[in-house]
């Protein structure tokens, strides 16, 4: 992809900011591979397409953060070469989007817990002084806003449905909530791209993503879990057992044909 | 002085043939509608025979992006302009109130249900806002405002699925963005 970029600011260790934007695409890579994964097997047509269609929105996020983290770190990768040629500790992704969909209700609840955090996120990012961030961040906002009301409406849905459906709704949302923690910690690499003036202070995002998570799961008759031990390791590239099996079908292609385009 | 001005304006009749080339690219998915019509184009710039055009995604993961860079290098290069560039930018972000009132007409006519002018920038993000938010979408058929919201995702990434309540014709709508 030729995207027009900024310089990179020169008063922010490279080194964080690449970290950063891999971060960002690796979110959005494995949660777009995920939803990749109904295509064909979403419960109904118009599910399909919408499920796979956010994947997609997700997708061109991602092949902009890649490109962007490609030129911060200089050495020559490109979106491609980002996406494909690393190995799973390569991976900072965090581990609620690689959870597998085990059936529609996690797929929604894996969505709606992410989606939540991600438009506070990226209103937040388009106020970056990183110019290219802000451009991705102000693009991102305008889809996010759809993923958010669609697995939304869910959630409400499923939980203030049929008996089996407020269940399955219920099961999801207490087995997905330990991963819910991951997305608010601020660690080195986040409090020095903080500093620079460049990202996302996460822990106020807590206040907005509660407000939405409540509001919602209230309006399904839906309990929200109590917050308990939280699972981590993402971040600096420790995962669970599901990411292996994930990377070995998104690298297929490059690890049996090295280097193929299409 | 005078020199300059000469320039300039050349420049711009220049670029005005350019702008001219663009208006017959049309959008690969919605065939009426031109790359200028959808407010994609964002500049066209030239220095001597080098052309520099921008163009900005309707969505950050629109696949019909490479075909539009395609067909606007192709249509430049049958127009004289070999030497045509296209860079893409993010920012400001496209919005669908960047359509043309032609545009919007194409449209209607061929089927969809244009977004609601000036629409886009109402969109907020509060949970309350997002749960009450019913985008209208009168039937680009029969006309009637009677109509019902299948799916927010439809065919492609800029458009929602509608049923019209009247004449139960299924249309997309180009949603607010």
């Amino acid at each position: 992809m030729t995207t027009a970029t900024s310089t990179p600011t020169s008063t922010i260790d490279k080194n964080a900011l690449f970290t950063y934007a891999l971060r960002l695409g690796d979110d959005a890579l494995i949660l777009s591979h995920r939803l990749g994964e109904l295509v064909a097997h979403a419960p109904e047509l118009e599910e399909d397409i919408a499920l796979t269609n956010i994947g997609l929105d997700l997708l061109g996020q991602v092949r902009a953060l890649y490109t962007y983290a490609g030129q911060v770190e200089g050495k020559g990768r490109d979106e491609d070469a980002i996406a494909f040629l690393r190995e799973e500790r390569d991976y900072k992704n965090l581990l609620l989007v690689e959870q597998p969909n085990e059936d529609f209700a996690h797929v929604i609840a894996r969505q709606f817990l992410f989606s939540a955090m991600s438009l506070p996120f990226y209103e937040a990012l388009a106020k970056s002084s990183d110019e290219t961030l802000a451009g991705i961040a102000q693009k991102a906002i305008k889809e996010v806003r759809y993923h958010v009301s669609h697995s939304a409406k869910w959630v409400i849905r499923l939980g203030d449905g049929t008996e089996e459906s407020h269940r399955r709704m219920q099961d999801a949302l207490d087995a997905l909530w330990m991963y819910t923690g991951e997305m608010f910690v601020m660690d080195d690499v986040e409090r020095a791209v903080l500093d620079a003036g460049i990202g996302v202070d996460r822990e106020s995002l807590r206040a907005t993503w509660n407000d939405t998570v409540t509001t919602v799961l209230t309006e399904a008759t839906l309990t929200t879990p109590a917050d308990g031990w939280m699972a981590s390791g993402g971040r600096d590239g420790r995962h669970s057992d599901h990411m292996g099996y994930i990377l070995t079908e998104l690298q297929f292609m490059q690890r049996a044909y090295p280097n193929m385009t299409w | 002085m005078l020199m300059a001005e000469v320039t300039s304006l050349a420049n711009s009749r220049e670029e005005k043939a350019i702008w001219s080339v663009l208006e017959t690219v049309m959008d690969p998915e919605v065939p009426v509608l031109s790359v200028v019509d959808l407010g994609i184009v964002r500049g066209v710039k030239t220095d001597g025979d080098d052309v520099e055009v921008t163009i900005t995604p309707t969505y950050s993961g629109c696949p019909a992006m490479t075909v539009i860079e395609l067909d606007i290098l192709t249509a430049m290069k049958r127009n004289g302009y070999p030497k045509t560039h296209v860079k893409t930018v993010f920012s400001p972000a496209w919005t669908t109130d960047w359509l043309s009132d032609a545009g919007r007409e194409k449209l209607r006519a061929y089927g969809i249900a244009p977004p609601e002018k000036g629409g886009a920038g109402k969109l907020q993000s509060r949970i309350s806002a997002l749960l009450g938010e019913e985008q209208t979408a009168p039937c680009p058929h029969c006309g009637a405002s009677d109509t019902k919201l299948v799916s927010a995702f439809g065919s492609t990434p800029c458009k929602s699925h509608y049923t019209c309540n009247i004449c139960l014709e299924p249309f997309d709508h180009f949603k607010c963005h």
